[in-house]
């Protein structure tokens, strides 16, 4: 089975059309969680810590395991999996924002993740969030300005009065969402990963975000996408992974790969 | 995609060695890079240059939001630190009588300066002990040197520094100390206390990162680095009278936190009988320690890089 891959790939790598454009290589991530439940009192807790004994606090999680596959230039690739599975961690190895335990992740370029929440501060206007988000997400100045108003169109915050102007934490949850998203939609990638982005908003932006994927797609050269709801990896990705318990169940078309999903959950 | 389907076992071995491609093999015949790996020195000092605008914008951010909710909004970046001198010189000043020989005029001063300069210092510390900890959402979802978020929080601290400094200057007038070309020295003294904090920030980032409690016991450490240097009251007159040889005096003068503060003194404080002349051996010790700082707190923060946010 390990053969078919390399097959395709090593067949590929020979003609020159197909190129790869991330390649995971026996890929382990093991979180290391220091909260959780500790036994004991504050005077065990200092028996640890002189002892240098790893103190009980620390729990391992192994996220993923040992998961290997190469993407291509062009691919949209679905993940798919139930909670728990590692599908978020494994898009966070590739953009390299998590260190491996072992195993590698090769990229072309720089992945990123579709999404800036983290940056944006909710005492601010929004703004001032767009123009904070986009140098967040690495774009130059020039790059923002030129895009502020394509942004601010786009979230469609400014239909109902002029809110951009107006902290963010004015906002309902739905138009916070909306300008998320479309910050975080404005910028190109080579490597894109979208992680249930499509789910925001009402349905009129999603039908907007929805086309606005299809259109990063075809800019950026290879996309991956996590999502819960089936029809939306159908209309998007043309191969997926299906993961379980940090481990790569199977990997192939589309349809091929959701019906054996599909089965798999109904059971 | 593809003919066939590529259903695999959970272990998926490297492909055999041979006539196929390993992975790291193929990677490296299309120019492909190891993720998340840790850039070069040079090459992580360009991504930081690359990314100062972001750092700016992301320490105004964080200076604004910081005030947003109070009422008096960004007043009180002026009035914060105004009420912490007001409560030292109660203390200290009054009640204490830890003013060592020198008169209101020349002690007010003297104490709102230690005390701004060492506030610059010490939140220095506790953002960059902070800043990956308390960034870990954003350490998590973007790509970016994260030597950015100490130093940005850094300068975050600088600009509330900037306000203070307003502060100080009006209390210099007010108690009869009037501009003089000595002051243009405030400039290049509060630089080099910039560089020097910005070192100690990154060196502290990285052990924050490590061990967040660092957060719990740092204000511990701090405020005995403040009784330590001269902030409230000159170190001479509180060793003076004791039994201790002279030289632990001009040992504790000659710690960094002391340096930075009696240089801005020295260029505002002109007359009085403690302030005057400074040995000039103190620019080259703020010089020495502000480079010091940084180039070993940036390559020690640089070398854990690819490390910060796991866990």
């Amino acid at each position: 089975m390990a053969d078919n891959t390399t097959d395709t790939t090593a067949g590929t790598a020979t003609t020159g059309e197909r190129v790869p454009t991330v390649i995971a290589d026996d890929l382990h991530i093991v979180y290391r969680v220091t909260a959780g439940r500790q036994r004991g009192n504050a005077t065990a807790a200092l028996r640890r810590v002189m002892r240098r004994e790893p103190s009980g606090r620390v729990r391992e999680v192994h996220a993923v395991r040992g998961v290997s596959f190469t993407a291509h230039r062009g691919e949209a690739i679905g993940l798919i999996g139930s909670n728990g599975s590692g599908k978020s961690t494994l898009l966070r190895a590739i953009a390299g924002l998590l260190p491996p335990e072992s195993g590698r992740v090769y990229t072309d370029g720089q992945p990123s993740l579709l999404g800036v929440n983290a940056a944006l501060m909710n005492d601010l206007t929004g703004e001032r969030n767009v123009i904070l988000g986009g140098l967040a997400m690495g774009m130059s100045r020039e790059q923002i300005k030129e895009r502020y108003q394509s942004i601010v169109d786009f979230s469609g915050i400014n239909e109902k009065g002029d809110f951009i102007s107006l902290p963010m934490r004015t906002y309902s949850s739905g138009m916070a969402a909306r300008l998320r998203f479309s910050i975080a939609a404005a910028k190109d990638h080579d490597v894109l990963m979208i992680d249930e982005a499509l789910a925001t908003g009402d349905k009129r932006f999603q039908k907007r975000s929805e086309a606005r994927i299809r259109e990063l797609r075809k800019e950026a050269g290879t996309v991956f996408l996590v999502s819960h709801r089936n029809r939306s990896i159908r209309d998007t990705c043309d191969r997926v992974l299906w993961l379980e318990k940090g481990e790569l169940v199977m990997d192939g078309p589309t349809d091929e790969v959701l019906k054996a999903y599909e089965a798999e959950t109904a059971s | 995609m593809s003919e066939t389907t590529h259903e695999r076992a959970t272990s998926a071995a490297p492909p055999p060695p041979g006539e196929k491609l390993s992975a790291a093999e193929l990677a490296a015949r299309h120019g492909l890079a190891v993720s998340g790996a840790r850039p070069s020195l040079p090459a992580y000092v360009r991504q930081l240059w690359g990314r100062r605008h972001f750092i700016v914008s992301f320490s105004q951010a964080k200076l604004t939001a910081q005030y947003s909710q109070a009422k008096m909004g960004q007043v009180w970046q002026v009035l914060t630190p105004l009420l912490n001198a007001a409560v030292y010189l109660l203390i200290f000043g009054y009640l204490l009588g830890g003013r060592g020989g020198m008169d209101m005029p020349e002690y007010i001063p003297f104490l709102v300066i230690g005390v701004f300069l060492f506030t610059f210092t010490q939140q220095s510390v506790m953002a960059g002990v902070k800043s990956i900890p308390g960034n870990i959402g954003l350490v998590r979802a973007l790509h970016f040197p994260r030597a950015s978020l100490p130093i940005s929080f850094v300068l975050q601290q600088l600009q509330q520094l900037l306000f203070s400094t307003v502060v100080i200057l009006v209390v210099l007038i007010g108690f009869g100390h009037y501009p003089s070309w000595t002051w243009l020295l405030v400039v290049p003294a509060l630089l080099l206390q910039l560089v020097f904090n910005s070192g100690l920030a990154l060196v502290f980032a990285r052990w924050g990162a490590a061990v967040p409690d660092l957060a719990q016991l740092m204000p511990f450490v701090l405020r005995t680095a403040m009784y330590g240097s001269g902030v409230l009251f000159p170190i001479g007159h509180i060793l003076e009278g004791r039994d201790v040889p002279s030289w632990v005096a001009d040992v504790a003068l000659a710690n960094p936190i002391s340096v930075y503060m009696e240089l801005f003194r020295h260029a505002t404080i002109t007359d009085g009988p403690h302030h005057g002349g400074l040995a000039g051996y103190f620019w080259l010790l703020a010089v020495g320690y502000a480079l010091l700082a940084l180039v070993a707190g940036f390559v020690y923060f640089w070398k854990a890089e690819e490390r910060y946010g796991r866990g």
